[in-house]
């Protein structure tokens, strides 16, 4: 990328010893006469002109154009599909229980949407909730939290960190887990089914393990104490006022209960935007005969508890497969070629420019 | 004056000038004296010409605090607006406080305004990071270590003295590189303050003689100390001449041994003993003289009870027993001094300048003589005429009652003395005339133009007289052949009819009209300054003047004097002010640093008389000579040589300021593009004050990621080699007036930096409209967005420092490489481990799982070079138009190069 000259400037450290004569008064006021010293340290010089530049212009336009057309290429292979079952529509199913919300409610609310996929999904399918509106980053609510309760500390648990308030205890019982997160945790339940061309109903299996980062699961997020009885451990603390269920109830499996339960982990790790997906569940491939989702006609049976209407929020389910670069997202590849075409162009540009501008200097020189 | 007149004796004394003992004056061949002692305390002479020492600021500062003024009206104003949107925002129902995020009992119960001014005040801390506090740590840090390099420089090394050059103030080093006034003294800083007997001519033949010390034309003749070009004149005129110069004089011998010094003179001097006999005298010029004589066979030995003796040539003792001195005034321009000789003869011997020496001997003997003199003085010798008189017993008398009614006069007793002296000294014959060389300084005239072609203005400030000065500043090239002198002094002022303020002002006036308003108008950019004029001025102007300039009788022309006087010299690319006070000096110096546009101004000199201009100049520059250590120690730097000026000022002081201007304005950027993001960020997260960046990141920023591969460019960075910088004076005019930290360059990294900002914002909001960019389906929460657009921010950011590093010595590579391998390391770190003192473990493996992305590094990647890319395109096309173009034809291809690279 740049033309470089390797400027080393012999340095002449030794003539110090021969001058020496005149004693240690003469040499101490003397300044040492190395490299450093009389800023003659060998350097390294580039020269960044337009001829070295060019060159550069042009590789990173080869390298990034094919880069941006397979991420785009990429990008646009992958199949998503969503649909918005928040029921603020008078139309929509999930109406009436957007409308008839309550936190105490002892029935939950249900709501069928049908939908049908065009196009069938090949690979693993991955099923994620959305919400709209909602800041998961605002401030106060980002740092609600206790991560040494997270993590099993049983001070903690009994006495959460301040910065949970106000959800640090209820009924003079500490919370766990403590704070605004958790407090708001997701608590929809999303089932899907396949309807059959023959109009048999079939529940697609959905798998909940794997949705978490792995460090989080094992490491970050941890049971209190030792007892594998979760109910004894969190005897006395108290349930988060808006959850239905406590802490050790949220799954049976022991390995997914308590604060180690993957849909918790994945709440607590604070989405940067307030338009945000979270992973929800993993529809594993079966086969390679079979497509994980075929073509048809699908319904989605929503558990409608939470309720995001008071913030004009927005809820969402999104079945997406997913590539080596992440989820559905053409951004990265249209930023690649569009910078890999802007760098050939100006290459091209400069190239004339430099051709031009190097022969009217050669002229201008001839005079002087 | 007044005189003493003791009651018991009826004889009377006068006292003047000559019988005031200056400070440090030893009592010599007597027990006692009896002496009243005047001027004390703060009347004394150091006490009036000592000033305060002020708190000096560099101009980079004074810029600083500008753009910190900026910077803080941006702080502020973003504040202002994040404040102002967020209770917009909250005022939107459901928004303020949803379900989800209730506030505290605490939060509700606060009042209103006072919710406000917390916000605003936390919104000031969330941004406080755009002010650059860490930058004045790193400022004078580079400012302590860099002065190093001018302590280490080894071509400020002097042989001589064994002394490098000494750096008392580090906060100037940049200043070195704005120099636009230099005012320099002349005796000791210009000059060596050494005067050489060049050669003589008696009767019209001339008498050189070198030695291997004085090689002036390149050529030695080195066979014995006399040496005779050209036919002799008669032995008897040779000796005549010999001796005159060895009596007409008030030099002093000093013996070997004997410890007294007797030197507190305006221009005070030290002679070396030579052949174990030294000679004083309160002017160089007569020692110089005496000593010529003796290369020419005739030693003064001494005077001893007003008798001098000399040895000739025939190494016999001649006797003269001195009875007048006439003492040397400027006004008159010559001294005399009446001897008798053993015979009894009473001959006048008088020595002046050639001006006031031509009308007062015959005529046919001047023709000559004049043209050796003439041909000397445009040498830049000082020359001096010789004549003598032969005075008959009634004319002695006369005159020696004449003297003694003169000196007791009360009243008029100068004129009456000038009266008396001028009647003496006619009709007299000449024989000869001298040249003596105050030699300059090594390289003086090297430095000098060197200076000038960098377009500094060089004035010499110096307390000598008009002539003296005038050559010594033709000697330095400081006036050339072609320059076109406009002398302001009492001469000129006294020539005219008029009154002296009326004269004073019509020359003003026409020396204005001739500089300023005739001038070609070429001043337009700073590059072109008077350096392609096709007439060059110099301008003289002295003591007397200067205060009438500066205090005229009517205050209401002090400003029109002021201006008038100020335009001209601006225009003029030398200026010499002589016959000055020290405080005179610094005057002019105050003068001309509070004119328009207050340039930067420099002061060097070497003795104490040089002190109060030192102080007052923005650079003080002493120069480690032999008038003591007054000036060193109260200077900023001090260097042995004059031509050590050269280097300070066109190597040192141009990269330090390159350099420090540099770090200046990449601070400013780097802090811009670090919190942009995270205002931009606010937007997002519904005005909480919710940080993009980790508190770990935020810190380290500023300290631990990004500050030592600036400290070290702002340590080595040579943008041009230090050979070519020497060879080049005019690249110094490229920095000139602050150049590099004006509002422009300001304007252009202020821009790069939000540019920057933007690009990391939006590249990785774009990228997290999809939050899921792992293969396994996984999603990123808000750390890992920071933590991507940190990592971009960091590698951005050093990386362009690393495009704009043109010398990259192994420091540079390892503080540039080293800090960004440093962030890795500490990014893994810092997640790998649950911290237990830490409440939040926000980062825990957020920077492992974004490399486990490939998104993440693909977005990087090309944040990166896109931020970095209208920087090297600038770069890149920056080149073929500038203002450079036209200079780089002029310099040599060697530079060319370089110069080309600059960006």
């Amino acid at each position: 990328m740049m033309a470089s000259s390797y400027n080393a400037k012999e340095e002449d450290g030794h003539h110090s010893g021969s001058a020496g004569l005149g004693g240690a008064a003469i040499r101490s006021r003397k300044p040492d006469n190395t490299a450093f010293k009389q800023q003659r340290l060998p350097a390294w010089q580039p020269i960044l002109t337009a001829g070295t530049v060019l060159p550069a212009f042009f590789v990173i336009g080869l390298i990034f154009i094919p880069i941006g057309i397979g991420l785009f290429v990429t990008s646009n292979n992958i199949k998503e599909f969503e649909i918005d079952y928040t029921g603020t529509d008078m139309s929509s199913p999930c109406f009436n229980c957007s409308q008839s919300f309550s936190w105490n409610s002892s029935t939950p609310c249900k709501c069928v949407l049908p939908f049908s996929l065009e196009q069938p999904f090949e690979s693993n399918v991955f099923m994620y909730y959305g919400l709209s509106n909602f800041y998961q980053n605002h401030r106060r609510y980002v740092k609600s939290r206790d991560d040494s309760q997270l993590n099993g500390d049983e001070r903690s648990l009994k006495e959460p960190s301040k910065e949970c308030e106000p959800y640090r205890s209820s009924e003079n019982k500490p919370i766990a887990p403590c704070g605004a997160i958790a407090n708001s945790m997701f608590n929809d339940t999303l089932d899907l089914f396949y309807i059959d061309p023959n109009g048999t109903k079939t529940q697609i299996p959905l798998i909940k393990k794997g949705i978490a980062w792995w460090t989080d699961k094992h490491v970050k997020f941890r049971n209190p104490g030792n007892n594998p009885n979760l109910t004894t451990v969190f005897i006395d603390t108290a349930k988060p006022v808006n959850w239905r269920k406590p802490v050790y109830e949220l799954d049976t499996d022991s390995e997914n209960n308590g604060f180690i339960n993957e849909d918790f982990i994945v709440w607590m790790r604070t989405a940067a935007l307030p338009t945000f997906r979270k992973l929800y569940r993993i529809i594993q491939k079966k086969n390679n005969m079979t497509p994980t989702l075929p073509r048809g006609n699908y319904t989605l049976e929503v558990t409608y508890n939470y309720p995001v209407r008071s913030f004009e929020g927005r809820k969402r389910m999104i079945l997406s497969t997913i590539s080596w670069m992440g989820g559905k997202n053409p951004f990265l590849g249209i930023a690649y070629i569009t910078v890999g075409s802007i760098c050939f162009f100006l290459g091209v540009v400069l190239l004339f420019i430099h051709h031009k501008y190097g022969n009217r200097n050669n002229s201008s020189d001839i005079p002087n | 004056m007044h005189i003493y007149k003791p009651e018991q004796e009826p004889a009377v004394r006068s006292l003047g000038p000559e019988n005031l003992l200056l400070k440090g004056a030893t009592l010599k061949n007597t027990k006692k004296i009896y002496g009243v002692s005047v001027y004390t305390g703060m009347e004394t002479k150091m006490a009036l010409n000592y000033q305060g020492k002020s708190q000096k600021r560099s101009a980079v500062e004074k810029s600083i605090n500008a753009f910190l003024c900026v910077y803080l009206c941006i702080l502020i104003s973003k504040a202002v607006v994040c404040t102002t949107l967020k209770y917009v925002w909250q005022s939107k129902e459901g928004q303020d406080e949803p379900w989800y995020n209730q506030k505290t009992q605490k939060e509700k119960d606060t009042f209103m305004y006072l919710k406000m001014f917390t916000d605003f005040l936390s919104f000031m801390v969330l941004f406080n990071f755009i002010i650059p506090v860490s930058m004045y740590v790193t400022v004078e840090m580079q400012k302590f270590f860099g002065s190093f390099f001018i302590k280490w420089d080894n071509d400020f090394f002097d042989p001589e003295i064994k002394e490098g050059a000494l750096v008392n103030t580090s906060d100037l080093n940049e200043e070195l590189g704005q120099v636009e006034y230099v005012f320099t003294d002349k005796t000791g800083t210009l000059t060596q303050n050494n005067m050489e007997f060049i050669e003589c001519c008696i009767d019209g033949f001339q008498y050189r003689q070198r030695d291997v010390r004085s090689e002036l034309d390149g050529f030695t003749v080195t066979d014995g100390p006399v040496h005779k070009l050209q036919p002799k004149a008669g032995v008897e005129k040779e000796e005549l001449f010999l001796r005159a110069l060895c009596l007409c004089h008030t030099v002093q011998v000093k013996e070997a041994g004997s410890e007294e010094t007797l030197g507190d003179r305006l221009d005070g001097m030290l002679p070396k003993p030579e052949e174990e006999r030294g000679f004083i005298a309160s002017s160089p010029d007569e020692v110089a003289l005496v000593k010529g004589a003796m290369k020419y066979g005739f030693t003064f030995l001494g005077l001893e009870n007003k008798k001098m003796k000399i040895r000739n040539r025939q190494n016999d003792i001649e006797e003269y027993s001195l009875l007048h001195v006439l003492n040397f005034d400027p006004v008159r321009r010559r001294m005399s001094v009446i001897v008798q000789t053993r015979s009894g003869e009473t001959l006048l011997f008088c020595k002046g300048a050639d001006s006031s020496i031509f009308p007062r001997v015959r005529p046919e003997e001047v023709d000559r003589i004049r043209l050796h003199v003439e041909r000397n003085a445009t040498e830049g010798y000082r020359t001096l005429c010789v004549a003598y008189k032969q005075l008959t017993a009634e004319e002695y008398m006369v005159a020696e009652t004449g003297l003694q009614d003169a000196r007791l006069a009360l009243q008029d007793r100068e004129e009456k003395l000038m009266a008396m002296y001028n009647q003496l000294e006619t009709g007299m014959s000449l024989i000869g005339a001298t040249a003596v060389e105050d030699r300059l300084q090594e390289e003086a005239a090297e430095t000098m133009e060197a200076l000038q072609g960098a377009g500094m203005k060089i004035w010499v400030l110096t307390g000598d007289k008009m002539e003296t000065a005038k050559s010594t500043c033709y000697a330095c090239r400081l006036f050339q052949r072609g320059t076109e002198l406009l002398e302001l002094t009492v001469r000129t002022l006294e020539d005219g009819r008029s009154k002296r303020e009326e004269r004073l002002l019509e020359l003003l006036r026409d020396y204005h009209k001739r500089a300023v308003q005739d001038a070609p108008p070429v001043r337009t950019g700073v590059v072109t300054r008077s350096w392609c004029g096709s007439q060059e001025y110099g301008f003289i102007i002295d003591g007397a003047t200067l205060t009438l300039v500066m205090n005229p009788p009517r205050d209401a022309d002090a400003s029109l004097y002021r201006s008038l006087f100020l335009q001209i010299c601006q225009n003029c690319t030398t200026v010499l002010c002589c016959r000055m006070a020290p405080l005179q000096k610094a005057q002019i110096v105050k003068m001309v640093k509070n004119s328009k546009g207050s340039p930067i101004t420099l002061s060097i000199g070497d003795g104490a008389n040089d002190v109060s201009m030192i102080l007052e100049a923005h650079v003080g520059i002493g120069i480690k000579g032999k008038e003591g250590r007054q000036a060193v120690r109260n200077s900023d730097y001090a260097i042995p040589k004059l031509k050590h000026l050269k280097k300070l000022l066109l190597a040192h002081g141009h990269l330090y300021y390159v350099r420090i201007a540099h770090l200046v304005q990449y601070f400013f950027y780097k802090n811009l593009c670090f919190i942009l993001p995270q205002f931009l960020y606010q937007f997002f997260c519904g005005y909480s004050q919710q940080p993009l960046y980790d508190a770990a990141y935020l810190t380290m920023y500023n300290i631990c990621f990004t500050s030592l591969p600036i400290l070290a460019y702002s340590l080595l960075e040579q943008h041009i080699c230090i050979e070519i910088l020497l060879d080049n004076a005019t690249l110094y005019r490229e920095i000139a007036k602050n150049a590099m930290l004006r509002w422009r360059p300001f304007l252009y990294w202020t821009l790069l930096g939000i540019f920057q900002g933007l690009m990391f914002f939006f590249g990785v909001r774009f990228l997290f409209s999809n939050p899921a960019l792992q293969d396994n389906g996984q999603v990123f929460g808000n750390w890992s967005y920071g933590t991507i657009v940190f990592t971009v921010l960091v590698f951005t950011v050093t990386l362009k420092l690393a495009l704009d590093t043109r010398h990259w010595t192994w420091l540079n590579h390892s503080a540039i490489w080293g800090s960004l391998a440093f962030y890795v390391f500490f990014s893994f770190f810092w997640g790998g481990i649950i911290w237990p003192f830490l409440k939040q473990q926000r980062l825990y493996f957020v920077f492992a799982n974004m490399l486990s992305s490939v998104s993440a590094w693909l977005v990087i990647i090309i944040l990166i070079l896109l931020s970095l890319l209208p920087e090297i395109l600038l770069m890149v096309l920056r080149k073929p138009r500038g203002p450079l173009s036209r200079q780089t034809a002029a310099v040599t291809p060697l530079s060319y190069k370089h110069l080309k690279e600059r960006c």
